[in-house]
Protein backbone atom coordinates (compact mmCIF):
# COMPACT_ATOMS: atom_id res chain seq x y z
CA UNK A 1 0.00 0.00 0.00
CA UNK A 2 2.34 2.48 0.94
CA UNK A 3 4.87 2.01 -1.79
CA UNK A 4 2.33 2.76 -4.84
CA UNK A 5 0.80 5.90 -2.76
CA UNK A 6 4.10 7.69 -2.13
CA UNK A 7 4.50 7.53 -6.11
CA UNK A 8 1.33 9.55 -6.22
CA UNK A 9 3.12 11.97 -3.81
CA UNK A 10 6.16 11.69 -6.20
CA UNK A 11 3.50 13.09 -9.03
CA UNK A 12 1.78 15.74 -6.81
CA UNK A 13 5.11 16.97 -5.60
CA UNK A 14 5.95 16.65 -9.84
CA UNK A 15 2.30 18.89 -10.19
CA UNK A 16 3.13 21.61 -8.34
CA UNK A 17 6.81 22.00 -9.47
CA UNK A 18 5.79 21.70 -13.01
CA UNK A 19 4.45 25.81 -12.32
CA UNK A 20 8.29 26.80 -11.60
CA UNK A 21 10.27 24.40 -13.95
CA UNK A 22 11.48 27.23 -16.27
CA UNK A 23 13.27 29.35 -13.46
CA UNK A 24 14.43 25.95 -11.51
CA UNK A 25 16.25 24.99 -14.84
CA UNK A 26 17.32 28.18 -15.47
CA UNK A 27 19.33 28.99 -12.37
CA UNK A 28 20.14 24.85 -12.54
CA UNK A 29 22.45 26.18 -14.82
CA UNK A 30 23.18 29.55 -13.96
CA UNK A 31 25.10 28.42 -10.63
CA UNK A 32 27.67 26.18 -11.68
CA UNK A 33 28.68 28.19 -14.82
CA UNK A 34 29.38 31.16 -11.84
CA UNK A 35 30.52 29.40 -9.66
CA UNK A 36 33.29 27.64 -12.67
CA UNK A 37 34.02 30.86 -14.00
CA UNK A 38 34.65 32.86 -10.82
CA UNK A 39 36.68 29.83 -8.65
CA UNK A 40 37.54 27.57 -11.12
CA UNK A 41 38.93 30.13 -13.72
CA UNK A 42 39.38 33.64 -11.82
CA UNK A 43 40.76 32.40 -8.90
CA UNK A 44 42.12 28.77 -10.12
CA UNK A 45 44.60 30.47 -12.77
CA UNK A 46 46.07 32.49 -9.36
CA UNK A 47 46.50 28.66 -7.64
CA UNK A 48 47.60 27.26 -11.02
CA UNK A 49 50.38 29.68 -10.83
CA UNK A 50 51.13 29.53 -7.59
CA UNK A 51 50.98 25.06 -7.89
CA UNK A 52 52.96 24.26 -11.06
CA UNK A 53 52.55 20.44 -10.52
CA UNK A 54 48.79 21.26 -10.15
CA UNK A 55 46.27 20.08 -7.18
CA UNK A 56 46.09 15.85 -6.89
CA UNK A 57 48.03 16.52 -10.51
CA UNK A 58 45.37 18.41 -12.35
CA UNK A 59 44.27 22.23 -12.53
CA UNK A 60 42.43 24.46 -10.15
CA UNK A 61 39.07 24.08 -12.26
CA UNK A 62 39.47 20.39 -12.73
CA UNK A 63 40.23 19.85 -8.84
CA UNK A 64 37.16 21.92 -8.16
CA UNK A 65 34.28 20.96 -10.39
CA UNK A 66 33.79 17.25 -9.45
CA UNK A 67 33.43 18.45 -5.82
CA UNK A 68 31.50 21.39 -6.28
CA UNK A 69 28.95 19.34 -8.36
CA UNK A 70 28.57 17.29 -4.81
CA UNK A 71 28.67 20.09 -2.68
CA UNK A 72 25.57 21.45 -5.15
CA UNK A 73 24.05 18.27 -4.60
CA UNK A 74 24.20 18.56 -0.75
CA UNK A 75 22.70 21.85 -1.33
CA UNK A 76 19.89 21.20 -3.08
CA UNK A 77 18.76 18.21 -0.63
CA UNK A 78 19.25 20.82 2.30
CA UNK A 79 17.05 23.11 0.74
CA UNK A 80 14.42 19.95 -0.03
CA UNK A 81 14.90 18.60 3.70
CA UNK A 82 14.36 22.18 5.11
CA UNK A 83 11.71 25.00 3.81
CA UNK A 84 10.03 22.26 1.51
CA UNK A 85 8.76 20.34 4.23
CA UNK A 86 8.28 23.16 7.00
CA UNK A 87 6.12 24.41 4.30
CA UNK A 88 4.00 21.27 3.40
CA UNK A 89 4.05 20.59 7.69
CA UNK A 90 3.23 23.82 8.96
CA UNK A 91 2.81 27.51 6.39
CA UNK A 92 0.50 25.84 4.14
CA UNK A 93 -0.53 22.66 5.83
CA UNK A 94 -0.32 20.93 2.83
CA UNK A 95 0.53 17.22 3.75
CA UNK A 96 -2.49 17.71 6.50
CA UNK A 97 -4.14 17.35 3.69
CA UNK A 98 -2.20 14.01 2.19
CA UNK A 99 -2.83 12.53 5.23
CA UNK A 100 -6.52 12.42 5.27
CA UNK A 101 -6.67 10.20 2.35
CA UNK A 102 -5.69 7.09 1.88
CA UNK A 103 -1.43 7.99 2.17
CA UNK A 104 -0.26 7.08 5.03
CA UNK A 105 2.65 8.61 7.08
CA UNK A 106 4.98 5.94 5.69
CA UNK A 107 3.91 6.63 2.20
CA UNK A 108 4.06 10.59 2.49
CA UNK A 109 7.94 10.11 3.94
CA UNK A 110 8.91 8.25 1.03
CA UNK A 111 7.22 10.06 -1.35
CA UNK A 112 8.70 13.26 -0.10
CA UNK A 113 11.90 11.33 -0.37
CA UNK A 114 11.38 9.78 -3.85
CA UNK A 115 11.00 13.26 -5.27
CA UNK A 116 13.75 14.96 -3.50
CA UNK A 117 16.09 12.80 -4.33
CA UNK A 118 14.45 13.31 -8.48
CA UNK A 119 15.34 17.33 -7.36
CA UNK A 120 19.21 16.07 -6.58
CA UNK A 121 19.20 14.61 -9.87
CA UNK A 122 18.20 17.46 -11.77
CA UNK A 123 20.56 19.89 -10.09
CA UNK A 124 23.13 17.75 -10.36
CA UNK A 125 22.81 16.86 -14.02
CA UNK A 126 22.74 20.54 -14.96
CA UNK A 127 25.74 20.87 -13.13
CA UNK A 128 27.23 17.70 -15.06
CA UNK A 129 26.35 19.20 -18.42
CA UNK A 130 28.04 22.33 -17.54
CA UNK A 131 31.48 20.91 -16.32
CA UNK A 132 31.32 18.65 -19.91
CA UNK A 133 31.17 22.01 -21.55
CA UNK A 134 33.35 23.84 -19.16
CA UNK A 135 35.69 20.91 -20.63
CA UNK A 136 36.63 19.30 -17.66
CA UNK A 137 35.36 16.20 -17.71
CA UNK A 138 34.58 13.62 -20.53
CA UNK A 139 30.32 12.95 -20.91
CA UNK A 140 30.98 9.76 -19.39
CA UNK A 141 32.99 10.34 -16.21
CA UNK A 142 30.51 13.59 -15.61
CA UNK A 143 27.37 10.60 -15.69
CA UNK A 144 29.96 8.64 -13.61
CA UNK A 145 29.77 11.50 -10.91
CA UNK A 146 25.94 11.69 -10.62
CA UNK A 147 26.44 8.79 -8.39
CA UNK A 148 27.90 10.03 -5.35
CA UNK A 149 26.48 13.20 -5.89
CA UNK A 150 23.11 11.90 -5.75
CA UNK A 151 24.36 9.46 -2.58
CA UNK A 152 25.56 12.91 -0.65
CA UNK A 153 22.10 14.91 -1.98
CA UNK A 154 19.52 12.12 -0.81
CA UNK A 155 21.45 11.44 2.72
CA UNK A 156 21.15 15.39 2.92
CA UNK A 157 17.36 14.99 2.13
CA UNK A 158 17.03 12.55 4.77
CA UNK A 159 19.02 14.13 7.57
CA UNK A 160 17.44 17.51 6.98
CA UNK A 161 14.11 16.11 6.93
CA UNK A 162 14.68 14.11 10.30
CA UNK A 163 15.68 17.41 11.57
CA UNK A 164 13.15 19.91 10.55
CA UNK A 165 10.60 17.72 11.45
CA UNK A 166 11.34 17.93 14.66
CA UNK A 167 11.43 21.59 14.67
CA UNK A 168 8.89 23.52 16.97
CA UNK A 169 9.90 26.81 14.87
CA UNK A 170 11.00 27.47 11.50
CA UNK A 171 13.79 29.67 12.94
CA UNK A 172 15.97 26.15 13.21
CA UNK A 173 15.96 26.44 9.11
CA UNK A 174 18.34 29.32 8.81
CA UNK A 175 20.01 27.97 11.75
CA UNK A 176 20.79 25.08 10.35
CA UNK A 177 21.57 26.22 7.13
CA UNK A 178 24.38 29.07 8.51
CA UNK A 179 26.28 26.58 11.01
CA UNK A 180 26.01 23.24 9.24
CA UNK A 181 25.04 23.52 5.71
CA UNK A 182 27.24 26.43 4.52
CA UNK A 183 30.55 25.39 6.84
CA UNK A 184 29.87 21.79 5.43
CA UNK A 185 30.40 23.81 1.83
CA UNK A 186 33.57 25.42 2.11
CA UNK A 187 35.53 23.25 4.78
CA UNK A 188 34.51 19.18 3.30
CA UNK A 189 37.15 19.51 1.22
CA UNK A 190 35.47 20.66 -2.09
CA UNK A 191 37.28 24.21 -2.36
CA UNK A 192 41.43 22.69 -0.91
CA UNK A 193 41.95 19.49 0.44
CA UNK A 194 41.50 18.84 3.86
CA UNK A 195 44.85 18.23 4.80
CA UNK A 196 45.27 22.45 4.52
CA UNK A 197 42.82 21.87 7.93
CA UNK A 198 44.25 22.06 11.17
CA UNK A 199 44.78 18.75 12.49
CA UNK A 200 41.69 18.32 15.08
CA UNK A 201 39.33 19.35 12.31
CA UNK A 202 39.98 16.34 9.88
CA UNK A 203 37.72 13.89 11.60
CA UNK A 204 35.16 16.03 11.61
CA UNK A 205 35.36 16.93 7.87
CA UNK A 206 36.16 12.81 7.15
CA UNK A 207 32.48 12.09 9.25
CA UNK A 208 30.33 14.84 7.01
CA UNK A 209 28.70 12.96 3.69
CA UNK A 210 29.94 15.78 1.53
CA UNK A 211 33.49 14.57 1.93
CA UNK A 212 33.47 10.94 0.84
CA UNK A 213 30.80 12.07 -2.02
CA UNK A 214 34.02 14.57 -3.16
CA UNK A 215 36.85 12.03 -2.83
CA UNK A 216 34.63 9.86 -5.18
CA UNK A 217 33.57 12.32 -7.75
CA UNK A 218 37.50 13.15 -7.69
CA UNK A 219 38.47 9.51 -8.39
CA UNK A 220 35.84 9.12 -11.20
CA UNK A 221 36.42 12.73 -12.57
CA UNK A 222 39.66 12.46 -13.16
CA UNK A 223 41.64 9.27 -11.36
CA UNK A 224 42.84 10.79 -8.10
CA UNK A 225 43.43 8.33 -5.48
CA UNK A 226 40.66 8.78 -2.82
CA UNK A 227 41.67 8.57 0.66
CA UNK A 228 38.91 6.26 1.78
CA UNK A 229 37.83 3.21 -0.51
CA UNK A 230 34.84 4.14 -2.71
CA UNK A 231 32.88 0.80 -1.07
CA UNK A 232 33.19 2.35 2.33
CA UNK A 233 31.73 5.70 1.11
CA UNK A 234 29.16 4.08 -0.71
CA UNK A 235 28.13 2.09 2.40
CA UNK A 236 28.62 4.97 4.84
CA UNK A 237 26.17 7.19 2.81
CA UNK A 238 23.66 4.62 1.99
CA UNK A 239 23.60 4.27 6.32
CA UNK A 240 23.24 7.87 6.28
CA UNK A 241 20.23 7.53 4.06
CA UNK A 242 18.73 4.84 5.75
CA UNK A 243 18.66 5.96 9.06
CA UNK A 244 17.92 9.37 8.01
CA UNK A 245 14.65 8.29 6.46
CA UNK A 246 13.70 5.94 9.36
CA UNK A 247 14.39 9.05 11.74
CA UNK A 248 11.53 11.13 9.44
CA UNK A 249 8.82 8.69 10.71
CA UNK A 250 7.84 8.90 14.13
CA UNK A 251 8.18 12.63 14.51
CA UNK A 252 6.03 12.98 11.49
CA UNK A 253 3.43 11.03 12.48
CA UNK A 254 2.86 12.69 15.86
CA UNK A 255 2.88 15.93 13.74
CA UNK A 256 0.44 14.95 10.73
CA UNK A 257 -1.80 12.52 13.23
CA UNK A 258 -1.89 13.83 16.70
CA UNK B 1 -33.22 -0.61 6.66
CA UNK B 2 -30.96 2.10 8.07
CA UNK B 3 -27.20 1.09 8.39
CA UNK B 4 -25.32 2.35 11.91
CA UNK B 5 -22.30 4.21 10.29
CA UNK B 6 -20.56 5.33 13.49
CA UNK B 7 -20.81 3.92 16.76
CA UNK B 8 -18.99 5.65 19.20
CA UNK B 9 -18.77 4.06 23.24
CA UNK B 10 -16.50 5.96 25.82
CA UNK B 11 -14.48 7.79 23.28
CA UNK B 12 -11.81 9.74 25.04
CA UNK B 13 -9.42 11.94 23.44
CA UNK B 14 -5.97 12.99 25.68
CA UNK B 15 -2.98 15.21 24.75
CA UNK B 16 -0.95 14.42 27.37
CA UNK B 17 -2.87 15.73 30.48
CA UNK B 18 -5.14 18.09 28.44
CA UNK B 19 -8.34 16.20 28.31
CA UNK B 20 -9.54 17.29 24.38
CA UNK B 21 -12.86 14.17 24.61
CA UNK B 22 -13.87 12.95 27.69
CA UNK B 23 -16.06 10.31 27.14
CA UNK B 24 -18.57 10.37 24.52
CA UNK B 25 -21.09 8.29 23.24
CA UNK B 26 -23.01 8.67 20.08
CA UNK B 27 -24.16 6.78 16.83
CA UNK B 28 -24.17 8.41 13.57
CA UNK B 29 -27.09 6.13 10.75
CA UNK B 30 -26.73 6.34 7.10
CA UNK B 31 -28.24 9.33 5.44
CA UNK B 32 -28.61 11.29 8.37
CA UNK B 33 -27.11 14.92 8.30
CA UNK B 34 -25.19 14.68 12.39
CA UNK B 35 -23.82 17.54 13.94
CA UNK B 36 -21.40 18.61 16.54
CA UNK B 37 -22.66 22.17 18.01
CA UNK B 38 -20.61 23.81 20.82
CA UNK B 39 -18.09 26.31 21.68
CA UNK B 40 -14.72 26.66 20.56
CA UNK B 41 -12.91 23.91 22.41
CA UNK B 42 -15.71 22.13 23.05
CA UNK B 43 -14.02 19.04 22.00
CA UNK B 44 -15.59 18.61 18.24
CA UNK B 45 -12.24 19.19 16.11
CA UNK B 46 -10.78 16.43 18.07
CA UNK B 47 -14.02 14.30 17.78
CA UNK B 48 -14.23 14.62 13.56
CA UNK B 49 -10.17 13.92 13.69
CA UNK B 50 -10.58 10.63 15.14
CA UNK B 51 -13.94 9.67 13.13
CA UNK B 52 -11.43 10.50 10.44
CA UNK B 53 -8.57 8.52 11.02
CA UNK B 54 -5.98 11.17 11.53
CA UNK B 55 -5.77 11.16 15.22
CA UNK B 56 -5.54 7.59 17.44
CA UNK B 57 -8.10 7.36 20.00
CA UNK B 58 -6.79 7.45 23.82
CA UNK B 59 -9.59 5.51 25.41
CA UNK B 60 -13.29 4.08 24.71
CA UNK B 61 -13.93 2.27 21.68
CA UNK B 62 -15.07 3.73 17.77
CA UNK B 63 -15.90 2.37 14.78
CA UNK B 64 -16.62 4.13 11.25
CA UNK B 65 -18.46 2.17 8.39
CA UNK B 66 -17.72 -1.29 10.06
CA UNK B 67 -13.90 -0.65 9.88
CA UNK B 68 -11.49 0.12 13.04
CA UNK B 69 -10.24 3.62 12.27
CA UNK B 70 -6.61 2.45 14.29
CA UNK B 71 -5.70 -0.34 12.63
CA UNK B 72 -7.94 0.66 9.37
CA UNK B 73 -6.96 3.57 8.58
CA UNK B 74 -5.88 3.70 4.71
CA UNK B 75 -9.23 1.43 4.29
CA UNK B 76 -11.01 3.91 6.47
CA UNK B 77 -10.10 7.14 5.15
CA UNK B 78 -10.05 5.95 0.97
CA UNK B 79 -14.26 5.86 1.97
CA UNK B 80 -14.31 9.24 3.94
CA UNK B 81 -14.62 12.44 2.33
CA UNK B 82 -13.04 15.57 4.54
CA UNK B 83 -13.59 18.97 5.08
CA UNK B 84 -10.92 20.38 7.52
CA UNK B 85 -11.43 23.81 9.03
CA UNK B 86 -8.22 24.55 7.54
CA UNK B 87 -8.48 24.07 3.64
CA UNK B 88 -4.89 22.69 3.26
CA UNK B 89 -5.17 23.32 -0.64
CA UNK B 90 -2.39 24.41 -2.41
CA UNK B 91 -2.27 28.03 -3.28
CA UNK B 92 0.11 28.02 -5.95
CA UNK B 93 -1.83 26.08 -8.53
CA UNK B 94 -4.30 25.28 -10.23
CA UNK B 95 -8.00 24.48 -8.98
CA UNK B 96 -8.01 21.56 -11.43
CA UNK B 97 -4.60 20.58 -10.49
CA UNK B 98 -5.24 20.63 -6.57
CA UNK B 99 -8.38 18.08 -7.41
CA UNK B 100 -6.21 15.94 -9.96
CA UNK B 101 -4.08 15.95 -7.30
CA UNK B 102 -5.71 15.04 -4.48
CA UNK B 103 -7.87 11.91 -6.51
CA UNK B 104 -4.89 10.19 -7.36
CA UNK B 105 -3.66 9.92 -3.64
CA UNK B 106 -6.84 7.60 -3.82
CA UNK B 107 -5.42 5.94 -6.85
CA UNK B 108 -8.34 7.14 -8.92
CA UNK B 109 -7.58 7.00 -12.50
CA UNK B 110 -6.77 9.97 -14.42
CA UNK B 111 -9.54 9.42 -16.63
CA UNK B 112 -12.17 9.27 -14.41
CA UNK B 113 -10.63 11.83 -12.58
CA UNK B 114 -11.29 14.15 -15.12
CA UNK B 115 -14.81 13.94 -15.94
CA UNK B 116 -15.49 13.79 -11.86
CA UNK B 117 -13.61 16.98 -11.74
CA UNK B 118 -16.25 18.98 -14.03
CA UNK B 119 -19.12 17.69 -12.45
CA UNK B 120 -17.99 18.51 -8.65
CA UNK B 121 -17.07 22.19 -10.24
CA UNK B 122 -20.04 22.51 -11.96
CA UNK B 123 -21.96 21.40 -8.72
CA UNK B 124 -20.01 23.66 -6.37
CA UNK B 125 -20.20 26.51 -9.02
CA UNK B 126 -17.12 27.55 -9.95
CA UNK B 127 -16.74 25.75 -13.48
CA UNK B 128 -15.62 28.88 -14.49
CA UNK B 129 -12.61 28.81 -11.97
CA UNK B 130 -11.51 25.63 -13.35
CA UNK B 131 -8.04 27.03 -13.90
CA UNK B 132 -7.85 29.48 -11.96
CA UNK B 133 -4.82 29.60 -9.50
CA UNK B 134 -6.19 28.88 -5.73
CA UNK B 135 -4.48 31.72 -4.56
CA UNK B 136 -6.60 34.02 -6.68
CA UNK B 137 -10.34 32.97 -5.25
CA UNK B 138 -11.98 34.20 -2.54
CA UNK B 139 -12.44 32.50 1.16
CA UNK B 140 -15.97 31.14 0.12
CA UNK B 141 -14.74 29.92 -3.19
CA UNK B 142 -12.08 28.08 -1.55
CA UNK B 143 -14.48 26.58 0.84
CA UNK B 144 -16.19 25.45 -2.18
CA UNK B 145 -13.02 23.52 -3.88
CA UNK B 146 -12.38 21.78 -0.64
CA UNK B 147 -16.08 20.18 -0.69
CA UNK B 148 -15.44 19.64 -4.13
CA UNK B 149 -12.36 18.04 -3.45
CA UNK B 150 -13.58 16.20 -0.21
CA UNK B 151 -16.03 14.67 -2.50
CA UNK B 152 -13.10 13.30 -5.31
CA UNK B 153 -13.52 9.55 -4.25
CA UNK B 154 -17.42 9.25 -4.18
CA UNK B 155 -17.21 8.95 -0.17
CA UNK B 156 -19.66 6.94 1.95
CA UNK B 157 -19.62 9.79 4.69
CA UNK B 158 -18.57 13.28 4.10
CA UNK B 159 -17.35 14.90 7.31
CA UNK B 160 -17.14 18.92 7.65
CA UNK B 161 -15.20 20.47 10.06
CA UNK B 162 -16.52 23.81 10.56
CA UNK B 163 -17.76 24.39 7.00
CA UNK B 164 -18.23 28.13 7.23
CA UNK B 165 -16.35 29.66 9.83
CA UNK B 166 -15.19 33.11 8.50
CA UNK B 167 -17.26 33.70 5.99
CA UNK B 168 -19.49 35.85 4.86
CA UNK B 169 -23.32 35.70 5.61
CA UNK B 170 -24.10 35.57 1.64
CA UNK B 171 -20.34 32.85 1.41
CA UNK B 172 -22.57 30.63 4.23
CA UNK B 173 -25.90 30.62 2.34
CA UNK B 174 -24.33 28.94 -0.92
CA UNK B 175 -22.61 26.37 0.87
CA UNK B 176 -25.96 25.40 3.07
CA UNK B 177 -27.43 24.75 -0.42
CA UNK B 178 -25.03 23.00 -1.66
CA UNK B 179 -24.43 20.73 1.60
CA UNK B 180 -28.17 20.78 1.23
CA UNK B 181 -28.54 19.15 -1.75
CA UNK B 182 -25.86 16.56 -1.03
CA UNK B 183 -28.29 15.70 1.73
CA UNK B 184 -31.46 15.77 -0.57
CA UNK B 185 -28.90 12.91 -2.30
CA UNK B 186 -28.45 10.71 0.56
CA UNK B 187 -24.79 11.59 1.74
CA UNK B 188 -24.39 11.19 5.43
CA UNK B 189 -22.87 13.99 6.36
CA UNK B 190 -21.50 14.57 10.10
CA UNK B 191 -21.04 18.63 10.72
CA UNK B 192 -18.95 20.68 13.46
CA UNK B 193 -19.87 23.97 13.57
CA UNK B 194 -20.53 26.45 16.52
CA UNK B 195 -23.47 28.48 14.54
CA UNK B 196 -26.99 27.55 15.84
CA UNK B 197 -28.51 28.28 12.84
CA UNK B 198 -26.32 26.23 10.79
CA UNK B 199 -27.06 23.45 12.73
CA UNK B 200 -30.59 23.94 12.75
CA UNK B 201 -30.58 24.65 8.93
CA UNK B 202 -28.52 21.36 8.28
CA UNK B 203 -28.69 18.38 10.88
CA UNK B 204 -31.50 15.67 11.33
CA UNK B 205 -29.58 15.46 14.67
CA UNK B 206 -26.92 16.53 16.46
CA UNK B 207 -25.44 16.51 20.02
CA UNK B 208 -24.51 19.79 21.97
CA UNK B 209 -20.95 19.52 23.34
CA UNK B 210 -19.23 21.83 26.06
CA UNK B 211 -15.99 21.02 27.79
CA UNK B 212 -15.36 17.53 25.93
CA UNK B 213 -18.61 16.16 27.13
CA UNK B 214 -22.12 15.57 24.99
CA UNK B 215 -24.65 17.90 27.38
CA UNK B 216 -27.39 16.86 25.00
CA UNK B 217 -28.51 14.80 21.83
CA UNK B 218 -31.81 15.11 19.90
CA UNK B 219 -33.25 16.82 17.08
CA UNK B 220 -32.51 20.82 16.60
CA UNK B 221 -36.62 21.13 17.32
CA UNK B 222 -36.75 18.55 20.08
CA UNK B 223 -33.69 20.00 21.90
CA UNK B 224 -35.14 23.39 21.39
CA UNK B 225 -38.73 22.10 22.91
CA UNK B 226 -37.23 20.10 25.64
CA UNK B 227 -34.92 22.85 27.23
CA UNK B 228 -36.36 26.08 26.97
CA UNK B 229 -40.20 27.75 26.35
CA UNK B 230 -41.36 28.90 22.55
CA UNK B 231 -40.44 32.33 22.95
CA UNK B 232 -37.63 34.93 24.31
CA UNK B 233 -37.97 38.43 25.11
CA UNK B 234 -34.86 40.06 24.78
CA UNK B 235 -34.68 43.44 26.40
CA UNK B 236 -31.80 46.03 26.12
CA UNK B 237 -31.03 48.85 28.71
CA UNK B 238 -28.63 51.91 28.61
CA UNK B 239 -25.17 50.98 29.47
CA UNK B 240 -25.23 50.27 33.63
CA UNK B 241 -29.16 50.37 34.51
CA UNK B 242 -28.87 46.24 33.62
CA UNK B 243 -27.18 45.50 37.02
CA UNK B 244 -29.53 48.12 39.05
CA UNK B 245 -32.81 45.96 37.41
CA UNK B 246 -31.12 42.21 38.35
CA UNK B 247 -34.23 41.39 41.22
CA UNK B 248 -37.05 42.94 39.05
CA UNK B 249 -35.98 40.82 35.65
CA UNK B 250 -35.93 37.93 37.36
CA UNK B 251 -39.19 38.07 38.54
CA UNK B 252 -40.72 38.62 34.63
CA UNK B 253 -40.19 34.75 34.49
CA UNK B 254 -39.19 31.37 35.37
CA UNK B 255 -36.10 31.69 33.28
CA UNK B 256 -34.17 34.52 33.37
CA UNK B 257 -30.57 35.46 32.07
CA UNK B 258 -28.70 38.43 32.25
CA UNK B 259 -25.81 38.78 29.70
CA UNK B 260 -23.17 41.59 29.72
CA UNK B 261 -25.50 44.07 27.05
CA UNK B 262 -28.77 42.48 27.28
CA UNK B 263 -31.67 40.22 29.36
CA UNK B 264 -33.18 36.97 28.16
CA UNK B 265 -36.81 36.20 29.38
CA UNK B 266 -37.73 33.13 28.21
CA UNK B 267 -41.72 32.43 28.26
CA UNK B 268 -44.31 30.54 26.52
CA UNK B 269 -46.09 33.96 25.95
CA UNK B 270 -43.87 37.30 24.23
CA UNK B 271 -47.00 39.40 24.45
CA UNK B 272 -47.78 39.34 27.75
CA UNK B 273 -44.22 39.28 28.77
CA UNK B 274 -43.50 42.46 27.11
CA UNK B 275 -46.78 43.98 28.74
CA UNK B 276 -45.54 42.86 32.11
CA UNK B 277 -42.16 44.59 31.13
CA UNK B 278 -44.48 48.10 30.28
CA UNK B 279 -46.61 47.48 33.24
CA UNK B 280 -43.57 47.69 35.93
CA UNK B 281 -41.86 50.58 34.21
CA UNK B 282 -38.58 48.83 33.47
CA UNK B 283 -38.17 51.02 30.22
CA UNK B 284 -35.53 49.21 28.39
CA UNK B 285 -33.91 51.29 25.27
CA UNK B 286 -35.30 47.87 23.48
CA UNK B 287 -37.99 45.11 23.07
CA UNK B 288 -36.71 42.30 20.65
CA UNK B 289 -38.96 39.01 20.83
CA UNK B 290 -37.89 36.20 18.89
CA UNK B 291 -38.44 32.26 18.63
CA UNK B 292 -36.04 30.13 20.86
CA UNK B 293 -32.86 28.96 18.88
CA UNK B 294 -30.23 26.38 19.73
CA UNK B 295 -28.32 29.14 21.65
CA UNK B 296 -31.08 29.27 24.11
CA UNK B 297 -30.10 25.66 24.40
CA UNK B 298 -27.02 26.02 24.43
CA UNK B 299 -27.34 29.09 27.16
CA UNK B 300 -29.44 26.74 29.64
CA UNK B 301 -27.12 23.87 29.49
CA UNK B 302 -24.07 25.22 30.35
CA UNK B 303 -24.19 28.91 31.22
CA UNK B 304 -22.95 30.34 28.76
CA UNK B 305 -23.17 31.69 25.09
CA UNK B 306 -21.86 29.51 22.03
CA UNK B 307 -19.87 32.39 20.22
CA UNK B 308 -18.34 34.79 22.24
Amino acid sequence: MATPLAFRVFEAEMRVYRRTWLGSVFSGFLSPILYLVAMGVGLGSLVDANIPEGLDGVSYLTFLAPGLLVASAMQAGAAEGSWKVMGGVRFFGTWKGRVATPVSISALALGHMYWSAARVLMVSVSFAIVITLFGVTSPLQSLGTLIPAMLVGTAMVAVTTAYTVRLKEFTGIPAYLRFVVIPMFLLSGVFFPITQLPGWTQPIAYATPVYHGVEMARSIAFGATPSIDWWVSVIYLTVWIVVGTALVIRPLRKLMTP
Amino acid sequence: MTETLITAKGLVKKFDDFVAVDGIDFEVQQGEAFGFLGPNGAGKTSTMRMIGAVSPITGGSLRVLGLDPTTEGPRLRSRLGVVPQENNLDEEITVYDNLMMYGRYFDIPRSILKDRITELLEFVQLADKTHARVSALSGGMKRRVTIARGLINEPDMFILDEPTTGLDPQARHVLWDRLYRLKQQGVTLIITTHYMDEAEQLCDRLVVMDGGRIVAEGSPRALIEQYTPRDVVELRFAVGVLETLTGQIEELSDRTETLADRALIYTDDAEKTIALVNERNLDPETVLARRSTLEDVFLRLTGRTLVD
